[in-house]
């Protein structure tokens, strides 16, 4: 029960772009069409599903037990980079069809902070195995619905008369504090 | 190029957060009041500028293939430093700061430097790189800090100094407040600019 809650939290309630802040370069830079946006989505959640396992094995059987537990950083970010290289390779030779449709936005997602950012939230939180990779595939998911629902707006305005001094990213910026406040309406449905 | 005009990059023509637009997520997420925002600029300074002089020092051996993971491995040297000073030093600073203190390391900024900069110049143009992108990041740290927090409570630095009549918006302090407060000062920028340009002709 409660990892279900946790991960409805980490969806909706605490949504890592709208909420948390994390992600946000994606989200401004990758959401000027819906197809786009859902390719983005659906690598990032590939990627942080595998990172919170990877990163919970790492961090309990590998730095605790030799008091390198300060060191987390480094090995987290070293472990990401690591993953997306190797998640590249294989869909290049496992699946070209997925490659052509991933490939661009799985580079990106090294810099993406909410991968990083998901690691050491799991590891702060003192997250078991299975509640962290139940909660980076939520903030994954909640990081999908936000840039889909947001590039889906933004093809809507991009027609209409904005003014000048508007144009690009304040009104983008501005778009996503009205999100943002649609979903500040999910605070208090989930008490953790 | 000369030091002044390297740093004055870094603090106007190509501010890292209102020109070039990276490394977003702790500009929106830290600025909830001016002081936070002068921690995380100044922590974010004191790793780029760091970063920026190994970097540059270690350019001529860095293989090309590589460099990414390298250059990624020397700054999260420097942010685990950065986090252990502000531990032991300013505790509440840190509790403040949270998560985006170990997320550091992803700021675009840093890398586009390393990439970009520190790469390409000696070590003296690349910490003067690194002071002046850091500040130019502080300073828009701070203005965003202020404009929220005057807005949402009233004061500055935690004095607060307008009448009780003065309406306090919650929203300001909360996330949506950060966007919206984003998005305005863009635009104010962007009409102040295209004000100039057309003064200019």
């Amino acid at each position: 029960m409660q990892t279900l809650l946790i991960f409805i939290s980490a969806v909706l309630v605490n949504n890592f772009v709208l909420n948390r802040f994390l992600g946000i370069c994606p989200f401004l830079g990758v959401s000027k069409k819906v197809e786009t946006a859902i390719g983005m989505g659906m690598a990032v959640t590939f990627v942080m599903a595998l990172a919170s396992a990877v990163t919970y094995v790492v961090n309990n059987f590998i730095l605790i037990p030799l008091n390198l537990d300060y060191l987390y950083n480094i090995a987290f970010i070293l472990i990401i980079a690591a993953l997306v290289q190797f998640v590249e390779m294989f869909i290049k030779k496992s699946s070209p069809a997925l490659y052509q449709a991933l490939g661009i936005y799985l580079p990106l997602i090294t810099t993406n902070c909410a991968v990083l950012g998901v690691t050491v939230l799991n590891r702060s939180n003192g997250y078991n195995f299975i509640v962290s990779v139940v909660h980076g595939v939520g903030a994954a998911l909640g990081f999908t619905l936000a840039i889909v629902l947001f590039a889906s707006i933004r093809e809507r305005y991009e027609r209409n008369h904005i003014p000048k001094a508007f144009q690009g990213f304040p009104i983008a910026l501005v778009t996503a504090g009205l999100m943002s406040i649609a979903f500040l309406g999910f605070t208090g449905m989930i008490k953790l | 190029m000369n030091a002044f005009k390297i740093i004055k990059n870094g603090l106007l023509d190509e501010n890292p957060t209102f020109i070039q637009v990276v490394g977003m997520c702790p500009v929106l997420a830290v600025t909830t009041s001016a002081v936070n925002g002068v921690g995380m600029g100044l922590s974010t300074t004191m790793v780029l500028t760091c970063s920026n002089i190994v970097i540059s020092l270690l350019r001529s051996f860095v293989p090309d293939t590589v460099r990414i993971p390298i250059f990624v491995v020397v700054i999260s040297t420097f942010v685990t430093i950065v986090q252990f000073l502000l531990q032991a030093y300013v505790p509440a600073l840190n509790d403040a700061l949270g998560i985006f203190i170990p997320l550091i390391v992803v700021n675009c900024i840093i890398l586009a430097r390393a990439e970009s900069f520190a790469s390409k110049n000696n070590a003296v143009a690349s910490a003067l790189d690194g002071i002046g992108m850091g500040l130019g990041f502080t300073i828009a740290l701070i203005i965003l800090g202020a404009v929220r927090e005057f807005l949402g409570t009233g004061g500055i630095f935690g004095a607060e100094f307008m009448p009780a009549a003065f309406p306090r918006s919650i929203i300001m302090i909360l996330p949506p407040g950060a966007f919206i407060t984003l998005g305005c000062l863009m635009a104010g920028l962007n009409a102040l600019r295209s004000r100039a340009e057309k003064g200019g002709k």
